[in-house]
């Protein structure tokens, strides 16, 4: 992945506007999260394949930044975003990774399923 | 340690590095076959390499390759992938891991299967793990039942287990435990960063592997 060039990012958001699409988002503060610190609780969510249609699409912030997809219904949000890449099967993923390179929050958009 | 075939069943490649690599690579270097089932391939693992290299989409395949890699080091040369995945092993049929696990006890025969210590575990793949093996374990006749060593790792697990049974010094396969770590490289590379008196406070906490001897109901 490369740190966010939110344009870039921005276009390729446009790409899957009005599409019936898959998402994978996810959130974590890891398992052991509570192990390790007894103030803390291990808090993650994720959902694969989600399938939604999105009209409005965007990216904001800076560094780290946030993108909100507005459906007909609600919204799919996810905030601490700092890496991207389009992968090799031409799908959208997007990640907050904290200092020791671990994931945070990750927001993946494709056409297919995710496997 | 007169062991036939030892089973180790772990829910996340590097369970098996961190928690047993020493006591498997004495068991392997003893020309005693052990046979990893490790039920997923970590798809959900936090780390992606320092800096990270991998995407949540990548990791599954890197680390199903880091684990080759890492028991090939161990010299496990029968490693079963069941193909859960990361973080739903909780909430699958619980009976259908019990029966995969209980087929592997039946061809394979081993005489010590190494686990999770069931709510012992922190992480709940853990906790998943060793109950469905501690369940395989017990529906099999009283005399068949091979030894079952578990792994705890909650902060309380001395006043609830009371001493660990077994107290394994791993010194003389030390280095294979490491490089077997290392092997995991998604997911240690950030650990070997560390400055050396933190690396040597890490290798201490590394030189002992303990587990606790499950003891079933006498029913
Ligand atoms: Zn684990």
């Amino acid at each position: 992945m490369q740190p966010i060039d939110d344009k870039k990012v921005q276009d390729a958001l446009n790409n899957y506007k009005n599409k019936t699409i898959y998402i994978h988002l996810e959130t974590t503060n890891g398992a052991y999260a509570a192990h390790r610190n007894d103030a803390a609780m291990a808090v993650s969510a994720f959902i694969r394949n989600g399938k939604i249609v999105f009209s409005q699409g965007k990216i904001t912030g800076d560094n780290p930044y946030r993108v909100g997809l507005k459906m007909d219904d609600g919204w799919v949000y996810a905030q601490g975003l700092t890496d991207w890449e389009i992968d090799t099967e031409e799908r959208l993923l997007l990640a907050g990774h904290d200092t020791e390179g671990r994931i945070a929050v990750a927001l993946h958009l494709s056409e297919k399923p995710f496997t | 340690m007169e062991e036939k075939h030892v089973l180790v069943v772990f829910p996340h490649p590097d369970d098996e590095s961190f928690g047993a690599g020493g006591t498997i690579a004495q068991f392997t270097k003893a020309g005693v076959p052990v046979t990893y089932a490790c039920l997923t391939l970590g798809e959900m693992g936090r780390n992606m390499g320092k800096p990270p290299f991998a995407t949540r989409e990548s990791i599954p395949n890197l680390r199903k390759k880091e684990l080759k890699d890492a028991c090939e080091v161990l010299g496990i040369k029968d490693l079963r992938l069941l193909g859960y995945r990361d973080k739903t092993v909780e909430f699958e049929e619980e009976e259908k891991i019990v029966n995969e696990i209980k087929a592997l006890i039946n061809e394979l025969n081993p005489s010590l299967i190494i686990t999770h210590y069931p709510e012992h575990g922190v992480h709940p793949d853990h906790d998943a793990t060793g109950r469905a093996t501690v369940e395989a374990v017990r529906q099999l006749a009283k005399g068949k039942r091979p030894k079952l060593y578990c792994i705890a790792i909650t902060k309380n697990r001395e006043t609830v287990l009371g001493n660990p049974d077994i107290v394994n010094d791993v010194e003389d396969t030390m280095s294979i435990k490491v490089e077997a770590i290392r092997a995991h490289r998604s997911q240690t590379e950030a650990m070997f960063q560390k400055p050396i008196d933190e690396n040597n406070r890490i290798k201490k906490w590394l030189k002992e592997e303990i587990f606790w001897l499950y003891q079933f109901q006498s029913i």
